[in-house]
């Protein structure tokens, strides 16, 4: 062991988890978006919408992320769509991500109340006005927890986007270790950092938690 | 599409990569297990410096990247005189994962046994060996095999990763296929059929196991402890 290596890569190290942070972010952001537009679509858009949502729920949860990620990565550009592996990247942590939280929300659906919904039909809500303003908002405060821990999931998943060659946490200390032959040092301060990071976000979680419970 | 005489020239090797895919899974899993279920056991002792050093393996473990873990298992290792071949490495890697969230796993089924049962069979003079065996871990093993399940499922998902460290499984045996040919987008969507495939068989399996470890819960739910242990799944 010689933590003079660790020092000196220690710079390089915190840029690329920059970079796992802020593509593990856009992939929630994005995996949010397509997860309330899925279990949305699921629940009210009929039975094609119920049971297209089920094979997608399915394929993204039961097929690894690996083959998600060089599915699209080699997919894309196959129907003359050229992307920079970032963007590839993102969609597949946002695809993978959004089956999750689409089943998530579908869980907290059901700790709603049936009868509030019924309540605001009595009033005379639209339909859209019911998800935006009822149901939605409450799913979301129910499913913090989950969406906490999945946010956590999707940053350690994140290490896989490295094999597609984007210069993230894993990706700079492989290629780090591979010039310095010192992958046990290297790898035991990444180790740490994606430790720090998630120890991070479980804590902003539990704040958050507390937050919306006083609400 | 896919030249599907690729596959006789290529089943042999897919074949091969399949069933070191299966090995790491089923010997990962075990290994994952035994250890877990260790540290649980481990834990319940009452040593604080012990406590916290499990607590620190598992917050470790779970907070960490499954292939960080592998690097550090596979190209740290040598650095401290562990030098271990992909397939050990691979199968070493996937139960050290494995049984941090078994552990938790197992943890939550130890809390969940009914404290008079173990009162009970105390008083009835059973040793701890004995009330372990014949209380403790039917009881547990109810309460515990949906989760168990799903994560065997998620370590047959995990195996794939395993490719990166170059184990000669079923991905990385694929993926030189994919560089050979050509075909790199049919074999890939071919993988991923399969995966989904296997995943979706897994499940049933885990859930027909499900139902048979849980299968008198039904039949007696109404009477005496079982039903105790129903509550306590809930």
């Amino acid at each position: 062991m010689k933590f003079s290596v660790i020092i000196d890569a220690f710079p390089y190290l915190l840029g690329a988890a920059v970079t796992t942070i802020w593509v593990s972010l856009l992939g929630v952001l994005l995996g949010q978006v397509i997860g309330v537009a899925v279990c949305v679509a699921r629940q009210s858009g009929g039975r094609a919408a119920d049971m297209a949502g089920g094979v997608y729920v399915s394929f993204f949860r039961g097929v690894p992320l690996l083959i998600q990620l060089l599915l699209i990565y080699y997919m894309l550009p196959l129907i003359g769509i050229d992307v920079p592996p970032l963007v590839a990247s993102i969609a597949a942590l946002g695809l993978a991500s959004g089956a999750y939280v689409s089943e998530i929300y579908r869980g907290a659906l059901n700790a709603v109340p049936h009868g509030q919904s019924e309540a605001a039909l009595a009033l005379g809500f639209p339909g859209s006005s019911i998800w935006t303003r009822i149901l939605l908002p409450q799913a979301f405060r129910i499913s913090v927890p989950a969406l906490v821990n999945e946010l956590i999931l999707l940053l350690k998943a994140s290490s896989l986007i490295s094999v597609v060659g984007v210069a993230e946490l894993t990706r700079t200390s492989q290629t780090i270790s591979a010039s310095n032959y010192r992958p046990l040092e290297i790898y035991l301060a990444a180790g740490l950092i994606y430790l720090a990071i998630n120890g991070a976000l479980a804590l902003f979680g539990t704040l958050v938690e507390r937050r919306l419970q006083q609400a | 599409m896919l030249d599907l005489s690729l596959l006789v020239q290529y089943g042999p090797a897919l074949l091969r990569g399949f069933g070191v895919t299966i090995l790491c899974w089923g010997a990962g899993c075990l290994i994952g297990m035994v250890l877990g279920f260790a540290l649980m056991l481990l834990r319940q002792l009452p040593v604080k410096p012990l406590r916290w050093v499990i607590r620190a393996y598992i917050e470790v473990i779970r907070g960490t990247p499954f292939l960080i873990q592998l690097f550090l298992l596979y190209s740290g290792g040598p650095s401290i005189g562990l030098r271990l071949e992909a397939t050990t490495a691979g199968i070493l890697g996937l139960g050290i994962y494995g049984s941090a969230y078994f552990a938790e796993i197992f943890r939550a089924g130890y809390q969940a046994v009914p404290k008079g049962q173990v009162e009970a069979a105390l008083s009835l003079g059973m040793s701890y060996g004995s009330i372990l065996r014949r209380v403790i871990v039917p009881a547990m093993l109810v309460s515990t095999i949906p989760a168990i399940v799903n994560m065997m499922a998620i370590l047959t998902k995990e195996t794939v990763v395993l490719s990166i460290i170059t184990v000669p499984e079923l991905m990385y045996e694929m993926q030189t296929m994919a560089a050979e040919t050509f075909a790199t987008f049919e074999t890939i969507l071919g993988m991923a059929l399969f995966y989904w495939l296997l995943v979706e068989v897994v499940s049933r399996l885990g859930r027909r196991l499900e139902a048979r470890v849980t299968r008198f819960l039904t039949h007696a739910s109404p009477q005496g402890s079982s039903s105790e242990t129903a509550t306590a799944r809930a």
